[in-house]
């Protein structure tokens, strides 16, 4: 018995537990590089099929069945509605939320419904999404397969995400400034608007633009709610219909010719490059705002 | 410089047709000798193998009508029946005909519609390049390869001469009006198909399930064989006057029987109220046989387009009803 305990444990089996740790080191280390290696093999194999078909007018043309001279102009711009128009929904309506769940809810039972509802939507699969859109926005408010519909459809998706991580940022805000306005007499909304949201907003932004890329690359519930596989138009209204950049390789990766599998993957790295903007713009306000933010 | 003068008198054509109509139709608010005073929106959706002959189309159309906004959709024949007989599109894409029970759904919802055909597809049997042994089968064999709770697991089952390996099977999806066709044509309607194949919605999956697996048996539009000739075999088939394989001519005249299909469009008679939709149907019948063509399927008979666009012409000067939706 005592001579277990007062064995010192940097020696027991000594030899066994460093060969096991130098083991799990090679296992750990191999399954970091099945992420690596697929993801690279992934890009290595879309650049090389698709670099060919990236030029100018692949960005400014229509599409066509003549594969040299297709481009995925509507498909970009359909992008760029949606992606807007989702952001103009979700962020003023997450970020009210946000304010509403960490500055004012009182932390009992409903606030605390609210957050797992919140949570658990987090993780309701897209398509799903797109079925609650076709029944509540194409159908029942009879807007129709439209960009509107599509985009409402895509804020309810990032919703959640919009407001988990604005609250997050808002938490970070250390709340002696809160309490130094408090003290200075100003209401509960004064303190957020004027003092909290302004420090807090880099963050959120940052948030609002990693899952706005998210809808981005969404196709799922953009097939259900009616995203058109070929338009001859550009969206000019909120009512148009429209189509998207998943969509539109989606319809060339089924074509029979071997030519549009190319220019598939050279819309995967057109859409590739459009997320790698997005993130860019969300690193690029998160550091400015951490080089800003003194108290 | 043939090329414009056939571009030139096709168009002018199709704008002589629409005039034509404009003179008697009520809607006639263009007399304009111009597709491109044209405006408004036409919704298509329906089968994804003929969405890219109607893509083709719009293509085409939009050069010229370039403030008709042309959508098409590619949900499946028979998802796209639901909304066309359900009044959401105007022209609907199949490659089967109607089904009874669609053409109900349509007459219950009081849409009527014509029916054009435009263009062949071959339904082609493939199996992997390395594979030289199965050349031609007979419908009957091929019945029994597809039946359900088939007995056919291997080569050797369809024929004595061919090796015991276990065929692998792959299908279209049973959404696509290509998996009802060959249902309705190989196994007889109502029937069942067997369950143990790879379903893929999308062709080229097929193409490459097959190119890859020696044992591979498939089935899938013509188009996707031709472009891959270099890794798939074409099965000739036999429907009691020997083998005929899939060509363009054999497709086209019908001796590839009972697999060559026809492709249709259905417009709705409301639609073609619309001036846009006229234009568009008259532009479509003119240069379906060779739009078909470049997206690779192959063109109907001229006599089937003239049909086409004398039931058109029919149609729209108020001789005929449109098909009955009984």
């Amino acid at each position: 018995m005592s001579d277990l305990a007062s064995a010192p444990l940097s020696t027991t089996g000594l030899r066994r537990r460093q060969r096991w740790s130098a083991a799990m080191a090679i296992i750990l280390l191999l399954a970091t590089l099945v992420g690596v290696v697929a993801l690279i093999a992934l890009l290595v194999s879309i650049i090389s099929q698709g670099a060919p078909w990236l030029s100018w007018h692949l960005l400014t043309n229509m599409p066509s069945r003549k594969a040299e001279k297709a481009g995925l102009y509507p498909a970009l711009i359909g992008s760029m509605w949606v992606i807007t128009l989702t952001a103009l929904v979700a962020f003023p309506i997450g970020v009210l939320t946000a304010v509403y769940l960490e500055e004012f809810a009182r932390k009992g039972r409903l606030s605390k419904v609210i957050e797992v509802n919140i949570a658990n939507l987090a993780g309701v699969p897209s398509v799903v999404y797109g079925l609650l859109g076709l029944g509540v926005f194409v159908t029942w408010l009879d807007l129709g397969r439209s960009v509107i519909a599509g985009a409402l459809t895509m804020a309810l998706l990032v919703l959640p995400v919009v407001i988990i991580s604005s609250r997050e940022a808002i938490r970070a805000v250390p709340s002696s400034l809160r309490q130094a306005a408090f003290g200075l007499g100003a209401t509960r909304w004064q303190v957020a608007w004027d003092h909290v949201l302004p420090t807090a907003l880099p963050g959120i932004l940052t948030g609002v633009i990693l899952s706005i890329s998210r809808a981005l690359g969404e196709t799922a519930p953009l097939i259900v709610v009616g995203a058109a596989a070929y338009v001859t138009f550009l969206p000019d209204s909120l009512l148009s219909k429209y189509t998207v950049l998943p969509m539109q390789i989606y319809e060339w990766s089924r074509r029979p010719k071997d030519d549009f599998q190319g220019l598939a993957a050279a819309g995967i790295i057109v859409l590739l490059l459009l997320l790698l903007l997005l993130n860019a713009v969300a690193i690029w306000l998160r550091s400015r705002a951490s080089r800003r933010v003194r108290w | 410089m043939s090329s414009f003068v056939r571009k030139f008198g096709r168009r002018s054509a199709a704008i002589a047709l629409v005039t034509a109509l404009a003179v008697t139709s009520t809607a006639s608010v263009f007399a304009q000798d111009d597709l491109s005073s044209l405006t408004g929106e036409i919704i298509s959706d329906g089968s994804s193998t003929v969405g890219p002959i109607t893509q083709a189309v719009a293509e085409e159309f939009a050069a010229e009508a370039s403030d008709v906004q042309v959508s098409v959709d590619i949900s499946g024949t028979g998802g796209g029946f639901k909304r066309f007989c359900a009044g959401e599109t105007d022209v609907q894409n199949a490659s089967r005909a109607i089904k009874e029970e669609e053409a109900k759904a349509c007459a219950d919802a009081g849409v009527k519609y014509l029916e054009f055909e435009v263009a062949y597809d071959g339904l082609t049997l493939v199996v992997n390049e390395n594979n030289e042994t199965v050349t031609c089968l007979d419908m009957a064999s091929l019945t029994k390869l597809w039946q359900k709770e088939s007995p056919a697991m291997t080569w050797a089952d369809l024929n004595a001469e061919w090796p015991a390996e276990p065929i692998a099977l792959y299908g279209p999806g049973t959404d696509s009006g290509t998996f009802d066709y060959f249902v309705e044509t190989v196994l007889g309607k109502e029937s069942e198909i067997r369950e143990d194949f790879t379903p893929s919605e999308d062709d080229n999956v097929l193409v490459e399930g097959v190119a890859n697996d020696e044992n591979a048996f498939g089935y899938f539009g013509y188009a996707y064989y031709v472009e891959n000739e270099d890794s798939l075999n074409a099965v000739a088939v036999d429907n009691g006057e020997g083998c005929v394989a899939p060509s363009e001519e054999t497709i086209q005249d019908g001796t590839y029987a009972p697999l060559s299909r026809p492709l249709y469009i259905y417009v709705s008679e409301e639609s073609l109220a619309r001036p846009e939709v006229q234009a568009f149907v008259a532009f479509y019948l003119d240069m379906a046989g060779e739009l078909a063509t470049d997206v690779g399927f192959v063109a109907s008979p001229d006599d089937v387009y003239a049909a086409d666009v004398t039931e058109l012409e029919t149609f729209l000067t108020g001789g005929a009803e449109a098909t009955p939706a009984s």
